[in-house]
């Protein structure tokens, strides 16, 4: 049984490359791809953040979104500031349902000279997010998927030099800025963002260019390939959060903590989906908030674990958990009653039916290295 | 002359007289990857055969480890408290697990020897 469904199984340009590096490989949103190499999760995650690291995220979903005014069209299901998007530039925006829950997390990107919008959507979503974005935006954006397109991301400290080397403009770039540019002689779209919390890059090219450019990447003394295993330890010290674990369908952009990428402008004009009820909730507060934990021993509280007050009562649950190899500690984030979600207030984390005191904290749990300029 | 033998969800258990020491093998940290925390039984803790009496967790997941053998748990390796990574480092020495005194020597004798072992290793 789980050979067919192995085959059933999607593959990145970089799939054959994965297995000559000695790649782990498990199913991840539908595709066959690296959780580890042979160096191991650890070091792997140590390496990005002291150097850099090379990922395969060829499973994310790219589309560019054409049309008479396709930004003002994507206002129709984002909060997000797209109409004041400048040339050059990116974004982290939401996606709504009419309820005003998440759909989904991308980035949009406005290309120098260009009309059309880059969208990079999750992997396990892009079909539903692409069916509802067409439908829609029917007669007012088109949108079209790029399945041919591969992303990489190179990240960490080290990453703009081993970049310049292959695609010198890439420097000039600061943080969530995007240009069209040759990477090892072949065209690319790069941006300066990332998902580790590090300085980094993000590079689109054709399926074909993929490989080439990867390898180019590779052979630099600073850069190791790191597998999903990794970029979800870097990006929980980030703070950052992965969608259907701790946003989707049920949560909304208030209780997140995402109300930082609600554009000032949207605020007062609203005109995205449920905005009456996002608005009350900025003003008013949730009754929930997504928050980052630190437990005071040694024991990680995965996903789904309790959060319970002092006296025992359930107040919230884990929604990422794990264990930070940069604080050699672990940390988690999750939801909680308003009440609780102050800094520094003292919970418990309900680990195999034990208490583990653990207090409310600020995110990111390790400073963010972003090159703003 | 201790004897070890192994089981079907990756431990070893060493037996010197009546005092049996579990771990995991190579294959199940290799297969777990980097150890992070362990969690132990404390000593006085009654275990028995198949039941839940450790945690290891990686990076990625919590596995949980079952007695292969029952018996009253005499000792637990407390330097896997600050140094997990002796897991990955030494599996089958360093990084053993508990000690127990065993109850019935039956069920040491009903686990597999390393060449079982290996064997099962590579159908698996």
């Amino acid at each position: 049984m789980a050979e067919i469904a192995d085959t059933d199984l999607k593959k990145t340009p970089l799939h054959a490359l994965h297995l000559e590096l000695g790649a782990k490989m498990v199913p991840f949103a539908g595709y066959d791809m690296p959780v580890q190499y042979p160096t191991g999760i650890l070091k792997e995650h140590l390496h990005t953040r002291a150097a850099a690291g090379l990922f395969d995220v060829s499973h994310m979903g790219q589309a560019f979104l054409s049309g008479n005014d396709p930004a003002r069209a994507l206002e129709l299901l984002t909060p997000t500031d797209v109409v004041g998007l400048g040339e050059g530039r990116q974004r982290y925006a939401l996606l709504l349902n009419d309820c005003g829950t998440i759909k989904d997390d991308f980035m949009v990107a406005r290309l120098n000279g260009e009309a059309a919008l880059y969208l990079v959507v999750n992997a396990a979503t892009k079909d539903s997010d692409f069916a509802y974005i067409a439908e829609r935006l029917k007669g007012l954006a088109k949108l079209v998927p790029q399945p041919d397109r591969a992303l990489l991301a190179l990240q960490g400290p080290k990453a703009e030099a081993a970049l310049a080397r292959h695609a010198p403009d890439a420097a000039s770039l600061a943080f969530m800025q995007v240009s069209r540019m040759d990477v090892a002689g072949r065209p690319a779209i790069v941006g300066r963002t990332g998902y580790t919390g590090e300085d980094g890059y993000e590079i689109s090219m054709a399926a074909e260019d993929a490989e080439p450019i990867a390898r180019a990447l590779l052979a630099e003394p600073e850069v190791v390939p790191i597998g999903l295993g990794a970029r979800d330890s870097l990006r929980l010290e980030a703070g950052l959060c992965l969608y259907g674990h701790d946003i989707d369908e049920t949560t909304d952009p208030v209780e997140a903590n995402l109300v930082w990428s609600i554009g000032k402008r949207r605020k007062i004009e609203k005109g995205f989906p449920a905005a009456e009820k996002i608005m009350d909730a900025v003003l008013n507060g949730a009754r929930r908030r997504r928050v980052g934990l630190k437990p005071e021993g040694k024991a990680p509280a995965r996903e789904g674990t309790e959060i319970a007050d002092r006296t025992g009562r359930v107040i919230g649950r884990v929604t990422s958990g794990g264990f930070s190899p940069t604080l050699n500690a672990p940390i988690a984030m999750g939801y909680v009653e308003a009440a609780y979600a102050d800094d520094g207030t003292e919970v418990n984390l309900i680990v195999r039916g034990k208490a583990c005191a653990a207090r409310v904290v600020p995110m990111p749990f390790v400073p963010n290295g972003y090159k703003r300029k | 002359m201790s004897d070890v033998r192994y089981s079907d969800q990756h431990e070893w258990v060493r037996l010197d007289g009546d005092v049996a020491t579990v771990g995991i093998t190579q294959f199940a940290a290799e297969q777990l990857g980097d150890v992070v925390y362990v969690e132990l039984p404390d000593a006085g803790h009654q275990v028995g055969k198949g039941a839940e009496a450790a945690v290891v967790e990686s990076v990625k997941a919590a596995s949980e480890v079952y007695a292969p053998i029952g018996g009253e748990v005499i000792e637990a390796n407390r330097a896997l408290a600050d140094d997990p990574a002796k897991v990955n480092a030494d599996p089958e020495g360093e990084g053993w697990f508990f000690k127990v005194k065993i109850a019935d020597a039956g069920e040491f004798a009903a686990l597999m020897t390393r060449a079982q072992y290996d064997a099962f290793v590579k159908e698996h």
